[in-house]
């Protein structure tokens, strides 16, 4: 069934601009997880933000031009199940490794997003052979009570679609409910995603990654929306400080949390360009 | 039917311009409005009003557990209800209840709760509610997504702790403990009365069906809100093949009984108006953290806005307001139950057959009543209006779900006395 769900959501995102991208199922602790890749090339995985990856973007699209982008669903997000398995952090680490190493991207690039970020940057430190180089866009992982990040799980209703991207109409867009979806289960599963997030990372968001950042030693960029309203920008120069692999530093001009919805193409150029 | 006197404790000096000046009654509460002077007299008072009511006849007397809230101050309803337990004879304690999924080890549940019922010869009854997102998730911190998993945990630790008569090992999901053994034991075999108040989810349903466990309906909002969701818990039992006992249900009500209801308009408004004005003065952002509801009932409300939607289309509307904040609109939806004494039997009456409840919960103080009022609220309600209505259903059923205390004999001489 879900499966079906996912070919027929690639099926539905044709025009717009973009071609769909090849849908195929991964099992993460035997339960299935939706793979989307496009594009030739190297491997270049993508681990989306809070809400998960409801729909293709530009942002990838443009990535797709010169390299096989790959973005597995975690489980609980959109076309993936098996959050309600995971209950530590170690289940975590583990589902992202089993995640990435399933959807064939062991030893590729890896972008990871937000609350992904909070993930994949253990993930690179665990094991330094997984990610070969890392891209964290606004990640999750780390807290400072006198700098805290904003807490995405006590918003008013509606109130979260504002804060994630700099121009909320982009945000939803991305989150907008396709016709020939059933919109209780489209409700079901933007909330279940917003779950799973919490699930990892409630209440702080601080999973303990402030003492093995020094693991981390692939290169990584830090890619911050200029206008991010959920994660200070302070918390850039702690992941670059604490990261003892090479680390750099990118703004994007008007983006905000999200800033590969925000600003696809420059979010796209300052990855491919760290990537060369 | 039983006549349960229930407290909230809520903060009675909350300022005039509250609704304005403090973003909500719980979790951000500005803590500088506290004034523990006057929290030592509003606990004193409570307390009084409580062991009151037991002196008065009701059945129970109940308590119950917030955090960070400024309209239900016992963070600890197992503190109050053990003062109560050495101060009343007769009365149920109904610790309403104790959220199972904050204490880990729930060790320290099972343990107070049989201290409780030990100190009181039997008078416990055990509450366990998940716990509001306010509570659990935003007070304490509790991952929203693992509340329930935990929640059932939880009860299922706390029942076993109980029964079993050999030290063992729990081996769950959140709690692994290698020697399990609470003493001192309760009173009552196998084990107190389990209630589970709940918001109308038909899991919670089930499982207080299938678990034999009583199902209470607690909300401010009174006894129209709660006519769908006792129907529709009506409707499972029955599907569920199990004996429509009034008893296994339990509904809250809040109660304003004068000798005319032109005199209980008068007395009853400002307290009234205080609670559904600035206690329920609660910020959306801290009501639904993403996973504190299930899928099943993201499901069934999504369904149900839909349906109401196409009502609204068609000219109808929901038919109860909860937003109402004035005294006529309380009293109009029905929140607060106003009127003589006669008037209110008739009305509770009414009420408790179309619900089918057998186990009654009255809030006979609320908002800022004093303790005059609230005495008289209490005496007039034991006087006039509980004798005519203390004989519903007991022709009929059997209250399975009740307190076996110790016999007379067998207590101290002061719980005897």
């Amino acid at each position: 069934m879900v499966d079906q769900a996912n070919a027929a959501r690639a099926a539905q995102l044709e025009g717009g601009g973009m071609s769909k991208p090849e849908a195929s199922t991964i099992l993460v602790n035997g339960l299935p997880c939706r793979v989307w890749a496009k594009g030739e090339g190297a491997p270049l995985g993508y681990l989306p933000g809070i809400g998960g990856l409801p729909r293709w973007t530009p942002f990838l699209d443009q990535l797709a031009a010169t390299r096989r982008v790959i973005a597995p669903s975690l489980p609980g997000f959109p076309g993936g199940i098996g959050h309600d398995h995971l209950d530590t952090h170690f289940d975590w680490l583990l589902a992202t490794h089993d995640l990435l190493t399933a959807a064939g991207l062991a030893g590729a690039d890896v972008i990871a997003s937000s609350v992904s970020g909070a993930l994949a940057a253990d993930a690179a430190g665990v094991w330094p052979l997984l990610i070969k180089r890392l891209v964290l866009i606004a990640p999750f992982g780390l807290f400072d009570a006198s700098d805290p990040p904003t807490d995405i799980w006590a918003q008013r209703p509606g109130h979260l679609n504002g804060l994630l991207c700099n121009d909320t109409q982009t945000y939803k867009d991305f989150v907008a409910q396709p016709d020939s979806v059933d919109a209780i289960e489209w409700k079901v599963e933007q909330m279940r995603a917003q779950e799973t997030s919490a699930r990892f990372l409630f209440p702080l968001g601080n999973t303990g990654l402030a003492k093995r950042l020094r693991r981390i030693t692939c290169s990584t960029l830090l890619l911050w929306g200029e206008r991010d309203r959920v994660m200070p920008f302070t918390y850039a120069e702690r992941f670059a400080s604490g990261i003892a692999g090479k680390s750099e530093i990118v703004k994007i001009a008007t983006a905000g949390h999200l800033a590969e919805l925000d600003a696809p193409t420059s979010a796209a150029d300052a990855v491919l360009t760290f990537l060369q | 039917m039983k006549l349960m006197w229930f407290h909230l404790m809520p903060y009675t000096e909350l300022p005039e311009d509250f609704r304005t000046r403090s973003p909500s009654v719980w979790i951000d509460i500005d803590p500088k409005l506290f004034d523990p002077a006057r929290g030592h007299l509003m606990y004193n008072d409570f307390m009084d009003e409580l062991e009151y009511a037991a002196e008065c006849g009701f059945d129970a007397i109940c308590v119950n557990e917030h955090h960070a809230n400024g309209y239900g101050q016992m963070p600890s309803p197992n503190l109050i209800a053990a003062s109560l337990a050495r101060n009343t004879q007769k009365s149920a304690l109904c610790i309403m209840g104790n959220s199972v999924a904050l204490y880990n080890p729930p060790t320290r549940v099972a343990e107070e709760m049989a201290m409780i019922d030990c100190i009181s010869g039997g008078r416990v009854i055990a509450g366990f509610p998940v716990g509001s997102p306010q509570d659990t998730c935003f007070a304490y911190g509790q991952n929203p997504s693992m509340l329930r998993q935990r929640y059932y945990e939880g009860i299922d630790f706390i029942r076993q702790a109980w029964t079993r008569d050999e030290v063992f090992a729990f081996d769950g999901r959140f709690n692994q403990q290698r020697y399990v053994n609470v003493w001192p034991r309760p009173v009552q075999k196998p084990h107190p009365p389990i209630w589970i108040p709940g918001g109308g989810s038909v899991e919670t349903w089930h499982y207080c069906a299938e678990q034999d466990y009583v199902y209470c309906f607690l909300s401010y909002f009174g006894y129209k809100v709660a006519r769908e969701q006792m129907h529709g818990y009506w409707a499972e039992i029955r599907r569920l093949g199990k004996e429509p006992n009034p008893y296994r249900a339990g509904f809250l009500q809040f109660v304003g009984v004068a000798e005319t209801r032109a005199e209980a308009m008068k007395l009853y408004r400002e307290p009234a108006e205080y609670f559904y004005g600035r206690c329920l003065h609660v910020d959306p952002r801290w009501v639904v953290p993403p996973g504190y509801m299930t899928e099943a009932t993201i499901r069934a409300r999504v369904e149900s806005q839909m349906q109401i939607a196409a009502k609204v289309s068609a000219g109808g509307g929901p038919s109860v307001n909860q937003n109402a904040t004035d005294f006529e609109g309380i009293v109009d939806n029905g929140y607060v139950l106003v009127g003589s004494p006669d008037e209110v039997a008739e009305k509770l009456r009414e009420v408790a057959l179309d619900l089918g409840v057998g186990h009654l919960m009255l809030l006979l103080q609320f908002g800022n009543m004093n303790k005059d009022l609230t005495k008289y609220n209490t005496k007039l309600f034991a006087e006039r209006v509980m004798p005519q209505i203390k004989d519903l259903f007991d022709d009929q059923w059997e209250d399975k779900w009740w307190i076996k205390p110790m016999p007379r004999a067998q207590l101290s001489s002061k719980a005897a006395a």
